[in-house]
């Protein structure tokens, strides 16, 4: 279980993320929604600490996350897996060695930089690219991969460091529609047959509301929204979107239509 | 004017009027201070420039020095002696270039933002970096021939700390010039500044380090050449015996023979440019 208690994170004058509380249950797939500057990035790094709260608490069964140091918040980051909208690859090292990044946290100096892994990392390390379809691409180097290819390398190595969250800031928003499904579809598979907690940050309602079990909608660094995908009304969609909301939601339907038709027609590469 | 000929007057007198009315009239602070620079410019010149007639004097001198100076010492005894002078000039510059980058790498890590270790500290190394690199290498070969003695190992030292100044500056601003979003993911996996280093910076920081490494080295070797006028070993030191000692035939071939030294290790380095790139 996740507990944020009235986290606050400001820069100068502004509140990013402002007095946020949340029980996220582990094992649910959870959407945050909202426009571009709501918080939702700086949500998602203060979870992983990539920030430090100004003020309130992150928990994690039971273990202060806010409060940890040195090795322990090393392993903590560890098991708390993020994925980025630009992929974030080291483009001229090879997609494997880019999935055995993943276990650095659990290597010392040495070893880190002889980028010494034992036999089980790189067999790990191999199945996890094959759930996301990428064993073929092993050896090529990353920075020759499309966009969707190198998000999927990037779930692999988010699966090797055997993560109990999964935080995902806009996966898909620098996708084409096919590859946005894709995607998508890996993440909610992790969810389901891992059970591990998925948080992502979505643009566009449609997607969360196809996903995800649970719905965070954001504005203005504060939480407007917390609940199933079908109780979240229009008028409330009206209150997070601003003045145009109704419109974007439209908007963002057509979107999702279209990666609909895209899913139905790709041979879907199913992850197991 | 832009404006056409064809436009009637009125059109023309407005423009002008703004014209003028555009044209920058100076505070009267802003014309004190000019004026000031000004008289301070003309000043400086009339006290250290060469006037005209000094240099008129000066002609005839350079060529009845240049008279005595050729032909250049040929005398074996005399250049296998400055062959070796030579060597030990180059070892000067390579052994202190090789400290100098060695010493640079972990210094500009601790010193480049965002990638130093050190949260707070890293401008402490930056300070120490530009401290290196503003005293002149005449007057770091100085210090070091007062505190270690004369020869070689102040020229060394002597490059040792240009390098870092220079390298230290370089290496730090390629280090945080490197790609930033794996390195983003990298923190987020919780590895150490440390791995991030090795995995991502360095790598990706490599071509520009190995291109200001050589950089370094043909500075190295210009510097090692001169250090010698101040007692820091090298060729330099014969130099300067044989102006002192009025033997201008073995200035002149060891002028020459600097020149051609200088001249060959631009190559080489210009050839391990080109193999970086
Ligand atoms: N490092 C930072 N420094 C200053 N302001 C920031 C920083 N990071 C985010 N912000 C500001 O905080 C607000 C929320 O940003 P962000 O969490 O990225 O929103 P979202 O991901 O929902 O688009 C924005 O107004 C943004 O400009
Ligand atoms: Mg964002």
């Amino acid at each position: 279980m996740l507990q944020i208690s009235k986290i606050r994170k400001t820069f100068g004058e502004l509140h990013a993320v402002n007095n946020v509380t949340l029980n996220i249950p582990s094992g649910q797939m959870v959407g945050v929604i909202g426009r571009s500057g709501a918080g939702k990035s700086t949500l998602l790094r203060l979870i992983n600490r990539l920030a430090d709260p100004t003020s309130g608490t992150i928990s994690f069964d039971g273990t202060n996350v806010t409060e940890l140091k040195g090795r322990d918040l090393r392993l903590w980051r560890a098991s708390c897996a993020m994925i980025f909208q630009q992929f974030n690859l080291i483009e001229r090292m090879d997609v494997l060695s880019n999935v055995l990044v993943g276990r650095i946290a659990h290597h010392d100096f040495v070893s880190s930089m002889l980028r010494q892994y034992t036999d089980e990392e790189r067999a790990l390390a191999i199945r996890a690219l094959d759930r996301v379809g990428m064993v073929q691409q092993a050896l090529q180097r990353a920075g020759t991969l499309s966009g969707g290819q190198q998000q999927r390398v990037a779930i692999a190595k988010a699966l090797v460091q055997n993560p109990k969250i999964l935080l995902a800031d806009e996966p898909i928003a620098s996708l084409d529609p096919a590859n946005a499904t894709r995607v998508m579809d890996s993440l909610r598979t992790i969810n389901q047959n891992d059970g591990i907690t998925v948080l992502v940050n979505l643009h566009t309602l449609d997607t969360a509301r196809k996903y995800c079990d649970r719905i965070i909608a954001m504005r203005a660094g504060e939480v407007r929204f917390n609940g199933a995908a079908h109780e979240l009304s229009n008028d409330l969609v009206r209150d997070i979107y601003g003045e145009a909301g109704l419109e974007t939601g439209i908007d963002e339907s057509v979107t999702s239509t279209s990666i609909e038709e895209a899913s139905s027609s790709n041979d879907n590469q199913q992850i197991a | 004017m832009s404006a056409p000929i064809a436009s009637s007057q009125k059109l023309q007198k407005a423009q002008k009027i703004e014209i003028y009315s555009r044209f920058p009239r100076i505070p009267a602070l802003h014309f004190a201070v000019y004026v000031g620079l000004g008289a301070l410019l003309i000043a400086s010149i009339g006290q250290v420039s060469p006037s005209p007639e000094r240099l008129w004097d000066g002609i005839p001198r350079i060529f009845n020095l240049m008279d005595r100076m050729l032909p250049p010492e040929t005398d074996p005894a005399f250049l296998v002696r400055m062959g070796w002078r030579l060597l030990e000039t180059l070892q000067i510059a390579i052994a202190g270039t090789v400290f100098g980058v060695i010493l640079s790498l972990p210094i500009a890590w601790l010193s480049a933002r965002r990638i130093s270790p050190l949260p707070f500290g890293s401008f402490l190394f930056k300070g120490l970096v530009s401290l290196f690199r503003t005293i002149p290498d005449l007057v770091w070969a100085l210090i070091f021939v007062v505190t270690v003695g004369l020869g070689a190992v102040a020229g060394t030292m002597t490059i040792v700390v240009d390098t870092i100044g220079f390298c230290g500056r370089f290496f730090a601003e390629a280090m945080e010039d490197s790609d930033q979003e794996p390195q983003v993911a990298l923190d987020a996996i919780g590895a150490s500044k440390f791995s991030i280093l090795m995995s991502v910076v360095l790598p990706d920081a490599m071509p520009s380090l190995i291109n200001t490494t050589l950089f370094a080295l043909e500075k190295a070797i210009r510097s090692s050449v001169v250090l010698g006028l101040v007692g820091a070993g090298g060729i330099g030191q014969e130099l300067k015996s044989a102006f002192d000692l009025f033997q201008y035939h073995k200035a002149s071939a060891i002028i020459l023979s600097i020149f051609v030294i200088v001249l060959i290790m631009e190559w080489i380095t210009d050839r391990l440019r080109e193999k970086v790139k």
